[in-house]
């Protein structure tokens, strides 16, 4: 029974049954605060083996010679391991892919928000979503299998696995992503200020790319950072599509290997734990972790700095 | 305090609604209205919630095609042009006739690009910094913002936020500013600059102000109109004009017992 110390009410229609609620909301809190606390706790659980692995990988490569050496070769007798060669295929293929998914993703944003028919609006952006929803492995044989081929009618010297290929395959597949979170920003921005820029006898394109696209930056900007890092983690296209040459260099045509290559490919392989080359994959790991952790910071960063508050 | 020496015939009339009804999809919002707005006066519109003075006010810079399925009858002239002609530009009917919402709206852009972007646009070729400088100038806000013309416009008070707004509409060098209810918004100091502001602004604009403060209306405005609003059979609202004449007579001798009863504040 609860008792409070107020006044007795003047009749005892109103009877709540509340026995149990303190301990009831006091395991409630308890409950939901762990299930809260299992997603930062795997989080922390991934950093740490990352971390504990690539210490190992780092007391037997230099970390300079890690940022420096122009050859990954891990499994030679005197293996070398430049993160720079992975690092540029990374950055390659990623580059690709933002150079067709910006673009695309933000001429599509900006048709949805600002152009299409409420009733166009309400099939063709689910039907955006849903090319988010394909599995990658499928995006990666659509690369190896229909996208190379077809370049090759154009381009003859291009390999059968290349960076081409597969950053604009990739960059189909991260365009709903930059489509769909940057229309929700344009789309956010108060229809206030377009009227107040037609008020002032400015075109429709005006008002968009002048009002309204300016208001929207940060969330703009925020999707494309986050496309960033999902282009730079994007696993599947890469490894079956790219190619598997540990190369430097930013030749689009000849085949190479990201990150998630590597990684993919010294995981399926009979590495044996515990040599160099099994624990250069937690190096690799760490450096792509890192690496999407600056993006997402950058974002978050972007749009508490820029997000336009409206009263 | 309003002069009384307006009369019909001396002034040009800058705008005439002849007709005018407006439907949104099927439904009428206003219905059958015949007025004329002066040149060089401030107008003011007055009646209770839903009798379509804002609708009938975005007719005359064809701010109601922004609304989707919004349909004008009759005819919204402008010196004798209709508005609504075939071969007449919504886009520069807007920009000869100027608008001021009812919420501020500032661009998120500094307070010197707030001014500067649309004249930019519009191709103004003089002296930007001065247009910026004069425009601020006339509406008042030039002393409160001199030293930061380059932080946000959103980064200033409500009232100033709409001075921004008034300043960068009369930077366009409109012939006519509709004011769609400038100061519900505001605080009572900011309201009170507001309508000084609007005085000043009499003598080279035409000024059309909606507005639910009757105290508002008799200070500023020289003619009023009267909108009233029925309730169809089919349970919606249509606006009509009930009254309009100079702003001395609606307020002290109005022909109509409804202007009577909804000026002396027993409805509304």
């Amino acid at each position: 029974m609860t008792t409070n110390s107020l006044p007795p009410e003047p009749n005892n229609l109103w009877q709540p049954k509340r026995g149990l609620n303190k301990r009831v909301e006091q395991a409630i809190i308890w409950l939901f605060g762990l299930f809260a606390l299992i997603s930062v706790a795997t989080t922390f659980g991934i950093v740490l083996s990352l971390l504990f692995e690539t210490v190992e990988f780092f007391k037997d490569v230099p970390l300079w010679n890690f940022f420096t050496d122009r050859q990954w070769t891990p499994l030679f007798s005197n293996p070398q391991f430049g993160i720079l060669v992975l690092l540029s295929a990374t950055f390659l293929t990623s580059l690709i892919a933002l150079l067709v998914a910006v673009p695309l993703g933000l001429l599509s944003a900006i048709y949805l928000s600002e152009y299409a028919s409420p009733r166009l609006r309400k099939w063709l952006k689910p039907a955006l979503e849903i090319l988010a929803g394909v599995p990658t492995v499928v995006y990666g044989y659509f690369a190896l299998l229909l996208v190379t081929p077809f370049l090759q009618i154009f381009i003859p010297q291009l390999g059968g696995f290349n960076a081409l290929s597969a950053g604009i395959v990739m960059g189909i597949a991260i365009t709903p992503l930059i489509a769909s979170l940057s229309e929700d920003a344009i789309y956010a921005v108060p229809s206030a200020l377009r009227d107040g820029s037609y008020a002032l006898g400015l075109t429709k394109r005006e008002t968009i790319f002048g009002v309204v696209l300016p208001a929207a930056l940060s969330g703009i900007v925020a999707s494309v950072i986050l496309a960033v890092s999902r282009a730079v983690g994007e696993t599947m296209i890469v490894a079956l599509a790219a190619g598997q040459n540990p190369r430097l260099g930013l030749n689009p045509f000849v085949p190479v290997m990201t990150m998630t290559a590597y990684i993919v490919q010294v995981s399926l392989g009979d590495t044996p734990a515990g040599s160099i080359a099994f624990k250069s994959i937690f190096a690799v790991g760490m450096t792509l972790f890192l690496l999407t952790l600056v993006f997402n910071i950058i974002s978050f960063w972007f749009v508490r700095k820029f997000r336009e508050t409206y009263e | 305090m309003t002069s009384q020496s307006v009369s019909p015939v001396a002034t040009e009339a800058a705008l005439r609604a002849k007709n005018v009804s407006v439907y949104y999809g099927s439904t009428l919002a206003v219905r059958d209205v015949n007025l004329d707005i002066f040149k060089n006066e401030i107008t003011a519109f007055i009646g209770p919630s839903g009798c379509g003075k804002s609708t009938l006010l975005r007719c005359f810079n064809r701010t109601n095609d922004l609304i989707r399925g919004a349909r004008v009858e009759g005819k919204a002239m402008f010196h004798g042009t209709d508005l609504y002609a075939k071969d007449v530009d919504p886009v520069y009917v807007r920009r000869r006739i100027g608008m001021v919402f009812q919420k501020p709206n500032p661009f998120t852009k500094s307070i010197y690009e707030n001014i500067a972007f649309a004249a930019r646009i519009n191709g103004y070729k003089g002296d930007m910094d001065e247009l910026v400088e004069n425009s601020l100038r006339r509406a008042a806000l030039w002393d409160e913002v001199k030293d930061k013309l380059r932080q946000s416009g959103l980064s200033l008070s409500g009232g100033q936020q709409q001075r921004l707004c008034i300043a960068r509409t009369i930077a366009i060098e409109p012939e006519v500013i509709l004011m769609d209810e400038p100061c519900s918004a505001l605080d009572p100091i900011s309201t009170l600059q507001i309508e000084e502001l609007m005085k000043e602004l009499e003598s080279r604009y035409t000024i059309v102000i909606v507005t639910h403060n009757m105290q508002q209306a008799s200070r500023i405005s020289d003619r009023t109109a009267f909108f009233n609003a029925e309730a169809t059979e089919s349970g919606n609202k249509v606006g009509y004009l009930v009254e309009y004449g100079d702003t001395e007579k609606i307020f002290n001798d109005p022909s109509e017992q409804a202007t009577q009863d909804y000026v002396s504040g027993r409805f509304g």
